[in-house]
Order: C-alpha cells, then structure tokens, then sequence
C-alpha cells in the first residue's frame, strides 16, 4: 500500500507540476502562437498524469468497482485525441484572421 | 461480401460491441447480460456492414502497427513536456519561433490527422493547416531543433507513413 501511495503521489505531483510549467509560460511567453506550445502540450500530459494517479488509487483502494478505472482509460484516450485537436484548431483560427507570429529579437505582445 | 467474410464481419462487430457492453453497464447479472447479448447480436446482424468492410484485414494489420506506434508517440510527448518546461522556466527563454512548410506522400484522411496530431504533441511543433489533397503540411516550431526535426530527419513523417502503408 505505500508503494502505491509513493506511486500515487509521484502521479498527481509530476501532473500538477506539468499544468503549472503550462500556466507559467501561458504569462512568460510572447505571442500567441508560442503560448499555445505551453498550454496545448502540458495540459495534455498534466491532465493524463492526473487521471492515471486518480484510476491507481481508485483501483486498490475500491476494488470493489473495477469499472470506474476503466472509464477513466477512456478519459485519458479521449483527451489525446480532442486536445491536440482543439491546439491546432485554434492555431489554424489565429493564423486564418492574420495574427503575426512573433520572431526573435522583436519587442513582446 | 462472401459467406465467410461476412460471418467473420458478424462475429468480430458482435464481441466488440459485447465488450462494451459489459464494461458500460456494469451490471453483471443474468437478466442484464443475457439482453444485452441478444441486443448485440441483432445489431451485429444488422449493421455489420458498417463496421467491417472488405478491406478490414489489411485495416487490421494497420491497427497493429498503430499500436506498436503509441508508446513511441507517449514517450514523444514527455519529451515535448520536458522540452516545454525547460523553455519556460529557462531565465532567457531559449525561444526562436518559425513557420515551416514541408509535403509528404501520405494522401488518407486518418493517416494526415494521426500525423497533424503527433506534430501537435511532440517537442516544440504544432500544426497550423494541411492540405489534404498534396499531403502539405504548415507547423509552427517554437525553435530551430524542432523544425530541422521534422525538415530534415523525417522520423516521424516514416513512422506514420509505415503504419498506414503509405510510403
């Protein structure tokens, strides 16, 4: 049971870890384009991570309703599929109405 | 469709639609089970067609190629987090963003989507529009690694193409 707790844990916190990295650089970076980099890719990870800590915990610790884990395996997959879709979707919007791309050495949005 | 491709399209519709039954409900009693069998089966009868058509073996041995592909794409999209994180939280954001432009010979609808959504998921590239018809891909790489990754090595743009035999 500690071992899984150990597991568990390293889950949630290594998926807290990557939505935070995602928010930090949604302020850091400069334009739109880049800022899609942070948040389309780490929430995608961060979200999955969390999923899967939630299912192993669920799965040893309320043996007794194996299917609520099994759920959440569709969860994960759906997620990977709508979120990167949703990522380019918005790229294809911004790059269709003209928003510039930012380049290096020009001055921040 | 012959007798014993059709037989093999009725049995194979029936188990993965009783698989999801199973795990959906999550009743496992007689009266729940036994209907949603027979319910399977009638619908398995009827609509198999839909599902399974004449080219299913070789969509099968796609599908087992694109199985072998998922742990390389997971273990991709770490990497692409860890690159992420290390460009955010580096003190001078090592950033140099760019459009690029590349073809490929992939022309199915699935094949370009599974490419244009690995593009989006690894390192430091995400896709901004495909043409569908000249298999031309537009990304925007967040530094010059990543764009000279889809550019010049192609690993990617081969492994999609091994799977769906597009190459």
């Amino acid at each position: 049971m500690v071992l899984i707790h150990i597991l568990v844990s390293f889950l949630l916190g290594t998926g807290l870890f990557f939505t935070f990295v995602g928010s930090i650089g949604l302020l850091r970076f400069p334009d739109f384009y880049t800022r899609l980099h942070a948040t389309g890719k780490c929430d995608t990870l961060g979200a999955g991570l969390i999923i899967l800590g939630l299912l192993v915990y669920h799965f040893f610790h309320y043996t007794e309703t194996p299917l609520i884990p099994t759920k959440l395996v569709f969860l994960i997959f759906f997620i990977f599929i709508a979120n990167p879709t949703a990522t380019h979707a918005l790229m294809k919007a911004a790059y269709q109405i003209g928003i510039k791309p930012w380049r290096l050495g020009e001055k921040r949005q | 469709m012959r007798k014993e491709e059709r037989l093999f399209a009725i049995i194979l519709t029936f188990f993965i639609m009783a698989l999801f039954w199973i795990l959906l409900s999550g009743k496992f009693d007689a009266f729940h089970l036994i209907s949603g069998l027979i319910s399977c089966l009638i619908v398995a009868f009827l609509s198999h067609d839909l599902l399974v058509t004449k080219k299913t073996q070789k969509k099968l041995l796609k599908s087992v190629r694109l199985v072998r592909y998922i742990p390389w794409e997971l273990w991709q999209i770490v990497l692409a987090n860890i690159d992420v994180a290390y460009r955010v939280l580096h003190p001078k954001m090592p950033i140099d963003p760019r459009i690029i432009e590349f073809e490929t010979s992939l022309r199915g609808e699935f094949s370009q989507v599974t490419l244009a959504n690995s593009i989006t998921l690894t390192p430091g590239t995400i896709t901004i529009w495909v043409e569908p018809e000249r298999g031309k891909f537009c990304v925007h790489a967040i530094a010059k690694e990543p764009a000279d990754a889809l550019l010049v090595d192609q690993t990617m743009q081969k492994k999609v193409a091994h799977v769906f035999m597009e190459g």
